[in-house]
């Protein structure tokens, strides 16, 4: 029992590659996409404190915050939060699906892949284009 | 035997677990599988307020102050947002200290990283919800 506690004994152990030695597969790059919008998100959350922030704080703040918001590099970043806030949703039931153990053969994987990139590319243009026809600005 | 008990969250569980329970052991997290299933039971929470709130945030991007003030006044509204700031919060803080774990390796750095971590989620988390609350209740 006490053996368990002993330091391992120092050998070369072989290594696996790793990221570098593989070509990009689709299932990989969305995995790696997933992590990155988590983080985006989690940072994207000051955005939406702040503006709630504003909202709470009066008309004169809330017209500051919003005049930068509907700014070309606003607009820009909120596009880029819907992409994230999308992507992240999708990948994250393509996870829940394999988390019953389910999917997991090669062609399920890539068409769980693929739907994660293109669905997230659609429904972030049909929140905005419906966004901008409910506004009269397309 | 102690040498390998591993200690557990609370002194409480500690006492309470049995030796076979301890031996079992929740892994080196400590916490079995507890991180594990939040972030899938917020995961699924996100996913129909992430939805729902979606058609807010679109009606309101670049409304004038008073239909954003009395939409977020609505209680539906402000109940829907304060379940998102709590769920969304608990996720991504879940979410950060998988991220920290997998890429800050000294002892020092990580637990001052994931301390980080649950200021930033406390912080969001507290000021979004006093945000929610003055609206719904204050002038
Ligand atoms: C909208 C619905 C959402 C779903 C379905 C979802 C789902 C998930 C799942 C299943 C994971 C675990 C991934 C894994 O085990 O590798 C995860 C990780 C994460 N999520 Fe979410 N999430 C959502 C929204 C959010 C939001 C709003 C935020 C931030 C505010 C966020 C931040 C994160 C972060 C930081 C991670 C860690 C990334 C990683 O370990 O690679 N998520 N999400």
């Amino acid at each position: 029992m006490a053996d368990a506690t002993q330091a391992p004994k120092r050998h070369p152990r072989p290594i696996s590659p790793h990221l570098s030695i593989y070509s990009p597969l689709v299932n990989m790059v969305m995995s790696i996409v997933h992590r990155l919008t988590g983080v985006a998100l989690y940072f994207g959350t000051l955005l939406l404190a702040w503006w709630l922030i504003a909202a709470a704080t009066g008309p004169a703040y809330f017209a500051f915050v919003n005049g930068l918001l509907t700014t070309l590099p606003g607009k820009l970043v909120l596009l880029g939060y819907t992409w994230a806030l999308m992507h992240h949703m999708l990948g994250g039931m393509r996870h829940l699906i394999w988390d019953t153990g389910r999917g997991f053969n090669i062609s399920t994987v890539n068409f769980l892949s693929w739907g994660t990139i293109i669905g997230s590319l659609g429904l972030t243009a049909a929140i905005w284009v419906g966004a901008l026809k409910m506004k009269g600005l397309l | 035997m102690n040498a390998i008990l591993r200690p557990t969250p609370s002194p409480t569980a500690a006492k309470i677990r049995t030796p076979l329970a301890r031996a079992r052991g929740l892994g080196s997290s400590k916490e079995g599988a507890t991180h594990f299933w939040r972030q899938r039971v917020t995961a699924v929470a996100n996913i129909v307020l992430a939805s729902l709130l979606t058609f807010v945030f679109v009606k309101l991007a670049g409304a004038d102050y008073a239909t954003v003030k009395a939409t977020l006044k609505n209680p539906l509204v402000s109940l829907l947002l304060l379940l998102f700031i709590a769920s969304g919060v608990i996720h991504m803080r879940l979410g950060m200290q998988t991220v920290i774990e997998d890429y800050v390796h000294a002892e020092g750095r990580k637990v001052a990283c994931l301390m980080l971590n649950t200021f930033f989620s406390v912080i969001v988390a507290l000021t979004s919800v006093w945000a929610v609350l003055k609206l719904s209740f204050g002038a």
